[in-house]
C-alpha cells in the first residue's frame, strides 16, 4: 500500500492540471440562447468528469510503466494474482451509478432544452440544395436573412424540400435535422445581440459546406422596425396588379386567353386594354374599365367577331368580388 | 509467365472484367430488343455489371469451383499446401483453405486497402490546410471523404478477419476454421468488393458520406449505386466469416478447454462474430432498398417522389427508415472494429507484465455484454432526426450505460500492469499506446451520448475526433501490436526493434494531436464533412496541425510496413517463443507447419498463471492419452 498516497497525489493534481487546462483555452464560440446555458452547464460537468478520468487511467498507467518496469538482471515472474472480485465490484458499480446520475441530468436537461415555451413565435425555416428560406407566418412574409428578436422564444418548424439539411447556430448550441415529409420542432431563445451564422450540419451534396445564412438577434425596437419594413415591402409587392395576376391563374382565365398575343379560346389580354373592339352583332367600343368590367360579369352581351358565344361562365359576378375584378382590369392594363 | 496466368487472383480479375462487360451487354442488349433509346443507361449497365463482376471474380478465382463440384457429386478432398508444381508463395495468391494462408490473405489486403484509405486522406487533408477550395472541386472532396469512409472500414474489417483467422484456430488448438471453403470466399469476396469502391470514385463518385442517407444517395452521382453493391459485398464476408467463427469456436475446442479457460482473444472474436452474423443483414438491405429505389423508383425512403415514381404511383416512403436500418448494423460495426482489437491488448498484457490476467471473467464477459448492449444504441447516431424525447431517452441511457463493461476493461488492465515486472518492447509500446488512444475515446463519448450536449456536437468534427481516437485505439494500435508480436511466429523471423519502436514514437504523438485538433475544432462549431470552412471560425491553425499530424502517421505506417516486408525477407531468424507466451500457437515451431499441432491438444492449466512456478497452460498429447 506504499504506493496508495503517492497515486491518489499524483491523480488529484492531474485532475485540477487537466481540468485548468481545459478551463483556459477558448473551446467553444460564446453561448447566445437560454437552452446553450443548460447545454454549456452539462459541458462544464462533463470536463470535469473528463479530467478526473483521464487523470485516474492515465496517472496509474505511467506509475505502473515507471514503477512496476523490469530492473536489468531480473529474470523473475510478476505478482501471481488472478484478480480481486471486490475492485471489479467496486470499479462495475461506482461506474454505473456515475452514468445513471448523468443519464439523469441528461433527462431533466433535455426536458428544460426542448420545453414549449407559452409565449413562443413561429417561424418556419425552409430548406432546399443550398439555400436557407424563412417565412414568419404571423406577419405574412418570408426572408433569406434570420431576424431574431433579443429574449424572444422562438419555435422554428424546419422543413426540407429535397434531401436531408441540418439547421445548427453554433452560438445556439442546439440543432435539429430538418427531414423531408416531416416537420422538426427546435426551440431556441437567442439571449445576446450578435450577428451568427446559420449553417447546414447534414451532408447534402455539392455545395453542403456553403448552405448558410446570416442570423441577426437584434433588440425588440429593432426587430419591430424590420417586421414593419418586411411588411411594407410586402404590401409593396401586393398590389392590384400582382393580385390581378394571381386571379388570372387562379380563376383559370389563363385557359382561354393569352398574355402573348396568340388567339386561343378568347380574345387574348395583350394590348387589350384602350384597344377597339368589333363585336358579332356589329357594334364598337373602345375596352376601357367599364368595358372589361361588363365582358367579366356578362360576357354574351359584347361577344367580340371571331369568338364564340356561350363559352366564356356567365356566373363571374358571382364568383369574384369587384374589388378582384378590379385588380383583374388592373392586371390587363398592364399587358401591352 | 504460365504461373502468372494460373494465379487465382489474375484469373479472378479477368473474370470480373468479363462479368462486368457481360452484365453491361446484358443490359443494352435488353434495352436494345425492347426498343428502348439511347441503348446505354449507365446506372442499370453499372449495377448488373457489378453484380456479374463480382460472381465472374468469385468464379474466376475458383472460389465455387468446389461447390459447383459437389452439385454434380464430385468429390473434393482439402489440399494441403502449394498446387503440385508451383512454389509455396502462390498459395497467397489463389483459392487456399488453410486459415493460416487466408489469415495472411486477410491481412495483406487488409493493409493494401488501408492505404488506399489513408492515401484518400492526405488529399483531403491538404485540401483542408487552408479556407476556400485549391485542390479539388467541392464534389470531388465529398467523394474523397465517402470514399475514405467505406475504404477504411472495409480496411478494419479485412484487419479484423486476418487476426481471427489466422489465431482463433491456433489459440483453441484446432486444425483450421470449421469450413475452410466458405472461409476462403469470405476472403475472397473482399477483393472484387474493394474494386468496385475503388471504381465508383472514378465513375462520378458519390457525395453522401459512407452512411449514404438518401433522399442525398439517391440524387447522388453513379459512383453511389457502386458503392452500395461494394459495400452490400463486403457485409456478405462478414455474415460468413462470423458464422464460421462461432462454428469453430464452439465445436472444434478441446474438451479440457472451457470457455472460461479459452485464450481472452478468442472471446472477443465470438462477441464480434456474434455481431458480424446478426446485425450486417440490416445494412445490406439497406443498400439494396437504396439500388431498388433509384433503380425502379420504389418510394422506400422518400417523401417527395419525382415524377418517374408518381408515375408509377409508387407510395411515399421515410427518410428516417434508413436511419435505422442503417445504424442497427452500423453501431453494432464499432465493436465489431473494436472487440478484437481490445482483446489483444487483454492478450498482450499478461506476457509483457508476467502477471495473470487481472479479471480474466469480467473481461471475458464484458466483451460479450459490449456486444449484447452494442445491438441496442443504435438510435444515438439519430438524437437530431426529429425522435421524441420518449425515443431518445432510452438510447441514452443504453449508450452510457457500455461505459461500464468498457470501465471493466481499462481498470482490469490497469490491474494487470499493477506489480508486474514489465518490458517494452515494441508489441508492448503499441498495447499501452492503445489504451491510451481508446481512453480518448472513451472520454470524448459521454458528452455525445448525453443528448443535450450532443444537439452541440451532432456532426460536428468532435465526433469525427471520437470515432477516430475508438477505432485508432481499438483496431489500429492493437493491430500493429499483433504485427509486430506474432510477426515471428508468422514469419519465423525477428523484426527490427528499432524501427519498431520508431514507428510507435512517430504514430502515437502524431495521433494524440490528429485527434485533439479534431475534437477542439468540433467544439469551436466546425461541422464535419465540409469542403471548405469559414475563416471567421478560427479552426485553420488547428486544421494545419491535423494535417501534419496525418502525414506523420502516415510516415510511420510506411517505416512499420518497410521493417515488416525486409525483416521478412532477411531479417534473423527467431526462436519459436521469444516472449515466453503460454499460449498454444507459441509451443510449436516458426513458421507454423502445414498441420499445426503435431499432436492434439489438452489444456491443463490457467491461461494466464504467468509467476506460477512450473505450471504450463496447454500440452500436446497423443490421442486417447490423457484429455
Amino acid at each position: 500500500m506504499k504506493h496508495f498516497l503517492p497515486v491518489t497525489v499524483l491523480v488529484v493534481f492531474a485532475t485540477f492540471l487537466v481540468a485548468a487546462g481545459i478551463d483556459s483555452l477558448h473551446l467553444m464560440p460564446e453561448n447566445a440562447s437560454v437552452q446553450g446555458e443548460t447545454v454549456d452547464w452539462l459541458f462544464g460537468l462533463h470536463f470535469k468528469l473528463i479530467a478526473f478520468l483521464f487523470s485516474l487511467v492515465i496517472v496509474i498507467m505511467v506509475y505502473a510503466v515507471v514503477v512496476f518496469r523490469r530492473r536489468a538482471g531480473d529474470d523473475g515472474e510478476g505478482m501471481h494474482i488472478h484478480g480481486s472480485g471486490t475492485l471489479e465490484f467496486i470499479w462495475t458499480v461506482v461506474p454505473a451509478i456515475i452514468v445513471v446520475f448523468f443519464g439523469y441530468i441528461g433527462t431533466t436537461t433535455l426536458i428544460t432544452v426542448t420545453a414549449a415555451q407559452p409565449d413562443e413565435v413561429a417561424i418556419e425555416a425552409v430548406s432546399r440544395q443550398w439555400a436557407w428560406n424563412f417565412n414568419y407566418p404571423d406577419d405574412g412574409f418570408s426572408s433569406e436573412e434570420l431576424y431574431l428578436p433579443v429574449g424572444q422564444p422562438i419555435r422554428f418548424d424546419l422543413k426540407a424540400m429535397d434531401v436531408l439539411h441540418a439547421f445548427w447556430v453554433p452560438e445556439f448550441r442546439v440543432k435539429a435535422d430538418a427531414v423531408p415529409g416531416r416537420t422538426n420542432v427546435l426551440r431556441i431563445t437567442p439571449n445576446r445581440i450578435g450577428e451568427y451564422n446559420l449553417v447546414c450540419a447534414e451532408l447534402c451534396g455539392t455545395r453542403h459546406s456553403y448552405m448558410m445564412a446570416p442570423v441577426k438577434v437584434v433588440s425588440r425596437e429593432a426587430y419591430s422596425a424590420w417586421v414593419a419594413q418586411k411588411v411594407a415591402e410586402e404590401a409593396a409587392k401586393n398590389t392590384p396588379e400582382a393580385r390581378g395576376a394571381a386571379l388570372y391563374i387562379s380563376q383559370g382565365c389563363k385557359g382561354c386567353h393569352s398574355l402573348d398575343g396568340s388567339k386561343v379560346v378568347g380574345p387574348t389580354w395583350k394590348g387589350l386594354y384602350g384597344a377597339p373592339q368589333e363585336h358579332t352583332d356589329g357594334t364598337t367600343a373602345i375596352a376601357d374599365d367599364e368595358y372589361l368590367y361588363n365582358s367579366i360579369v356578362n360576357p354574351n352581351s359584347q361577344v367580340v367577331a371571331g369568338y364564340p358565344a356561350n363559352v366564356m361562365p356567365q356566373n363571374y359576378g358571382d364568383l369574384l368580388t369587384d374589388d378582384n375584378i378590379n385588380n383583374i382590369i388592373a392586371y390587363i392594363k398592364t399587358i401591352k | 509467365m504460365r504461373t502468372f496466368s494460373q494465379l487465382g487472383l489474375v484469373r479472378g480479375l479477368l473474370g470480373q472484367v468479363l462479368g462486368t462487360l457481360l452484365g453491361m451487354g446484358l443490359v443494352t442488349g435488353t434495352r436494345a430488343a425492347f426498343g428502348y433509346d439511347p441503348l446505354w443507361a449507365a446506372e442499370p449497365a453499372w449495377v448488373i455489371g457489378g453484380l456479374l463482376g463480382t460472381l465472374g471474380f468469385m468464379v474466376g478465382v475458383g472460389s465455387l469451383t468446389d461447390w459447383a463440384k459437389w452439385a454434380i457429386g464430385l468429390e473434393t478432398p482439402i489440399h494441403h499446401g502449394a498446387p503440385a508444381g508451383q512454389s509455396e508463395w502462390t498459395r497467397y495468391f489463389a483459392v487456399d483453405l488453410s486459415h493460416k494462408v487466408i489469415g495472411v490473405q486477410y491481412t495483406v489486403w487488409g493493409i493494401f486497402v488501408l492505404l488506399v484509405g489513408g492515401f484518400l486522406a492526405t488529399l483531403f487533408r491538404v485540401e483542408l490546410l487552408q479556407p476556400g477550395m485549391q485542390y479539388f472541386t467541392t464534389d470531388r472532396y465529398n467523394t474523397l471523404i465517402s470514399a475514405h469512409g467505406i475504404i477504411m472500414i472495409s480496411a478494419i474489417l479485412l484487419g479484423v478477419g486476418g487476426m481471427i483467422n489466422y489465431l482463433v484456430p491456433l489459440m483453441i488448438g484446432a486444425s483450421d476454421m470449421a469450413f475452410p471453403r466458405l472461409n476462403a470466399f469470405g476472403f475472397w469476396i473482399n477483393v472484387p468488393a474493394s474494386l468496385m469502391l475503388i471504381t465508383a470514385m472514378f465513375v462520378g463518385g458519390w457525395d453522401t458520406g459512407w452512411t449514404a442517407y438518401p433522399p442525398n444517395s439517391l440524387r447522388t452521382a453513379l459512383g453511389g449505386p457502386l458503392f452500395f453493391l461494394g459495400f452490400y459485398t463486403i457485409g456478405i464476408s462478414s455474415i460468413v466469416g462470423g458464422l464460421n467463427l462461432l462454428v469453430t469456436v464452439f465445436t472444434m475446442r478441446p474438451a479440457s478447454m472451457t470457455l472460461f479457460r479459452m485464450p481472452i482473444f478468442v472471446w472477443a472474436a465470438v462477441g464480434t462474430s456474434v455481431l458480424q452474423l446478426l446485425a450486417t443483414q440490416l445494412v445490406g438491405l439497406a443498400m439494396l432498398m437504396l439500388i431498388v429505389e433509384r433503380s425502379l423508383q420504389m418510394g422506400f425512403f422518400t417523401p417527395v417522389l419525382n415524377e418517374a415514381a408518381i408515375a408509377l404511383n409508387s407510395p411515399p416512403g421515410d427518410p428516417v427508415l434508413f436511419q435505422h436500418l442503417f445504424w442497427f448494423y452500423s453501431h453494432p460495426a464499432v465493436y465489431v472494429f473494436v472487440l478484437p482489437g481490445l482483446g489483444i491488448i487483454s492478450e498482450l498484457l499478461p506476457v509483457f507484465a508476467r502477471k495473470p490476467l487481472f479479471g480474466y471473467k469480467w473481461i471475458a464477459l464484458s466483451s460479450i455484454g459490449i456486444a449484447f448492449l452494442g445491438f441496442l444504441v443504435w438510435a444515438h447516431h439519430m438524437f437530431t432526426s426529429g425522435m421524441s424525447n420518449y425515443l431518445r431517452l432510452p438510447f441514452m441511457y443504453a449508450t452510457l450505460i457500455i461505459a461500464v463493461p468498457t470501465g471493466v476493461k481499462f481498470f482490469s488492465w490497469l490491474g494487470t500492469l499493477w506489480g508486474g515486472k514489465l518490458t517494452y518492447p515494441t508489441p508492448m509500446l503499441f498495447v499501452l499506446g492503445a489504451i491510451s488512444v481508446f481512453l480518448l475515446g472513451g472520454l470524448t463519448g459521454p458528452p455525445a451520448a448525453t443528448i443535450t450536449t450532443d444537439l452541440y456536437l451532432h456532426d460536428s468534427y468532435w465526433v469525427v475526433g471520437h470515432f477516430h481516437q475508438t477505432f485508432f485505439g481499438g483496431f489500429m494500435f492493437p493491430f500493429f501490436a499483433a504485427m509486430y508480436y506474432w510477426f515471428p511466429k508468422v514469419t519465423g523471423r525477428k523484426y527490427n526493434e528499432a524501427l519498431g519502436k520508431l514507428h510507435f514514437w512517430l504514430m502515437l504523438p502524431g495521433f494524440w494531436v490528429m485527434s485533439l485538433g479534431q475534437i477542439w475544432a468540433g467544439l469551436l462549431g466546425m461541422r464535419r464533412r465540409i469542403a471548405d470552412y469559414d475563416p471567421a471560425l478560427g479552426v485553420q491553425n488547428i486544421q494545419v496541425w491535423i494535417t501534419i499530424a496525418a502525414f506523420v502517421i502516415a510516415l510511420s505506417i510506411f517505416i512499420g510496413l518497410y521493417n515488416f516486408i525486409v525483416s521478412a525477407r532477411s531479417a534473423e531468424v527467431a526462436e519459436s517463443n521469444p516472449w515466453r507466451s503460454r499460449s498454444p500457437e507459441w509451443q510449436i515451431p516458426s513458421p507454423i507447419p502445414e498441420h499445426s499441432f503435431a499432436l492434439p491438444l489438452a489444456v491443463v492449466g490457467e491461461p494466464y498463471d504467468y509467476g506460477l512456478p512450473g505450471s504450463v497452460y496447454v500440452r500436446m498429447v497423443p490421442a486417447g492419452a490423457g484429455d
